[in-house]
């Protein structure tokens, strides 16, 4: 409610307006798409849209929020960004381990529908995580480093919500999409094409934030961490606008049929889908990591300079990386030695980059030492340096002819995705929630450091397990017996894999049970600021009182 | 216009590398001016401050 009356008036009628042609838009779907899954997604947005609308009119005569809103940075979308984050981790990770489990035991399909076979929710748990969970991280910590870093506040109140909720609109229509059947089998480009044209939408506003609040500045230089942030947002857009290129068959009907075929449309997926690892799940989170990190080690980065020099490297040399996806296939083999080359040279910007955060740590090893938060970040750093090294040595040609196709590269992205972007989040998240609702610290530091102990033994137990698992299955796939044929069956591989896949369930188990430590820390979090605000203060202080009323109360 | 594969080849071999070299020379002068280090440093600096008001 009051994130409602926070808004303008006129700001409010937009609101309505846009929830309008956005229910307008569902119930088109619904009709046109009769008989088709595309209106199962008209539905759904039909509902989001009057279920918003109808939240809208809620507040919608308050009065106006106080100009003295204004002599502060606003930050209510960044509140509601972590919660859809943590919300999003816990599901996500969660079908996570489900998939897992289905592999380590595939008579466990007790749901016997097409929903809940494994084919229809991995891609739940993929998108889950990197687009709910790192996404949603990714916007609240963007406009908050954004706001911080420009010393402006955001340039209207209208845009954050549109951005944050379509957003989260996009994950829900991606998602339900996925247990109903839809996929256009691009691997992180699942979605059908309104989806993609809703998100290019939502991400041009994103964009534009960006530069209207760039524009408001009151810092002469724009710090790093901007950088990082608007080439995550800028490439992804170019990203997905051309891997999406598509025909659908008919507007009342969900498939659509992609501009590109055969090694054309392969090169074109890959280079969305490495360029999505970078921009998306590495530039972005450099930005969370250059920012969070110094603030919380409370010293400066180690060299500005080596951080604009690696941003430059990171950019223009991901690129060129993603055919390396495409090794032994139809693609000219100058190609793949291009991808190749690249990413071997992307090690320089990507150990620079790691060092430099490390080496801003030099001195601040005590505070490692007691706390989590920054240890989280710290660990982060570590394995994103692993990580680059190891994604660097599996493109080589030689080596990528024993792991792909096998569970190293599952444990390679694990390692990144656990240990790095995870880590980077949580770090940043149990940095952001004190200073957002307003309090000293989380509620309990010691649930921080279970969290930390818990994650960091789940990323270890997954990622030696893939290691084990994906190495084996490389070798067996490619022992000769002295017939010249292969010594082991297809089958023979699964066999071995079972005890890794257990334990792969396992460190999956221990990562979840992390993101839910997390999220009940976070919630209570949440409640001492109610609570706090409650006691310390009349029923009638306006919001940017709070600050003062809780300090005063403790 | 029909580009063949050979003539590809040799525009990416030749002109990519320049572009690059070029682009790395940029960055590396704009980095390391003498004349940055004065923003870089306040800036590296300045994200430290404890006061979480917007600027008038």
């Amino acid at each position: 409610m009051s994130v409602v009356s926070g808004l303008t008036v006129s700001e409010r009628h937009l609101a309505l307006f846009v929830l309008g042609l956005l229910a307008l838009a569902g119930l088109a779907m619904a009709v046109g798409g009769r008989g088709d899954p595309l209106a199962v997604h008209g539905f759904i947005i039909l509902a989001v849209s009057l279920g918003l609308g109808f939240f809208v009119m809620s507040a919608l005569f308050a009065p106006e929020p106080p100009a003295s809103r204004l002599a502060e940075y606003y930050d209510d979308p960044i509140r509601v960004g972590i919660v859809l984050s943590l919300a999003w981790a816990v599901v996500g990770m969660f079908v996570g381990v489900w998939v897992a489990a289905l592999l380590a035991w595939p008579e466990l399909t007790f749901v016997d529908s097409a929903w809940a076979s494994f084919g229809r929710l991995r891609p739940v748990h993929t998108s889950g995580v990197i687009f709910g969970f790192g996404g949603n991280a990714l916007i609240a910590t963007s406009l908050h480093v954004l706001q911080r870093t420009c010393r402006a506040r955001l340039p209207d109140q209208f845009s954050p919500w549109f951005v944050l909720i379509g957003y989260n609109l996009f994950c829900i229509v991606a998602a339900s999409g996925y247990l109903i059947g839809l996929t256009q089998s691009k691997e992180y480009a699942e979605p059908e094409w309104y989806a993609d044209i809703w998100l290019v939408i939502v991400w041009v506003v994103y964009f534009l934030i960006y530069l209207r609040t760039l524009q408001r500045r009151k810092e002469p230089h724009i710090y790093v961490a901007n950088w990082y942030y608007m080439a995550f947002i800028l490439v992804v857009a170019v990203l997905h606008i051309v891997n999406n290129l598509a025909v659908p068959v008919s507007f009342g009907h969900a498939k659509s049929y992609s501009l590109f075929s055969g090694v054309q449309d392969a090169m074109t997926q890959w280079w969305y889908g490495h360029n999505a690892v970078a921009f998306f799940l590495t530039a972005g989170f450099l930005g969370m990591m250059y920012y969070y990190l110094p603030k919380r080690a409370e010293r400066p980065i180690f060299s500005y300079r080596l951080s604009i020099i690696s941003f430059w490297g990171i950019t223009f040399m991901y690129m060129w990386a993603g055919a390396h996806h495409l090794h032994y296939t139809a693609l000219p083999q100058w190609v793949q030695t291009l991808g190749m080359t690249f990413s071997i040279v992307l090690l320089v910007p990507s150990w620079a980059s790691a060092g430099n955060a490390l080496a801003t740590l030099n001195g601040a090893w005590d505070r490692v030492r007691t706390d989590a938060t920054l240890r989280f970040m710290m660990v982060a750093a570590v394995f994103y340096g692993l990580s680059t090294f190891e994604g660097s040595f599996m493109a080589i040609r030689a080596v990528n002819s024993l792991s792909h196709y096998t569970d190293w590269t599952v444990g390679h992205v694990h390692a990144g995705a656990l240990g790095w972007v995870a880590m980077i989040t949580f770090g940043s998240l149990y940095a952001l929630v004190p200073w957002m609702w307003k309090q000293e610290r989380m509620y309990s530091p010691k649930l921080i450091e279970v969290h930390f102990w818990l994650a960091l033994a789940g990323t270890i137990v997954y990622v030696f397990a893939m290691w084990n698992s994906g190495i084996i299955q490389g070798l067996m796939w490619r022992t000769y017996n002295d017939s010249g044929t292969l010594a082991y069956s297809f089958i023979d591989s699964l066999v071995a894999m079972h005890p890794y896949y257990i334990a792969r369930a396992f460190g999956g188990l221990l990562f979840l049970s992390g993101a839910v430590v997390c999220s009940y820390n976070v919630w209570m979090t949440i409640r001492m600021a109610r609570i706090g605000r409650a006691a310390g203060a009349g029923t009638d202080v306006p919001l940017h009182g709070e600050a003062d009323a809780v300090q005063a109360g403790e | 216009m029909d580009i063949d594969h050979t003539s590809l080849v040799a525009f990416a071999k030749s002109w990519g590398l320049f572009y690059l070299m070029a682009l790395a020379v940029c960055v590396l002068v704009y980095a390391l001016w003498p004349g940055n280090r004065k923003r870089f440093d306040r800036a590296k600096k300045s994200i430290l401050d404890k006061d979480d008001r917007p600027k008038e």
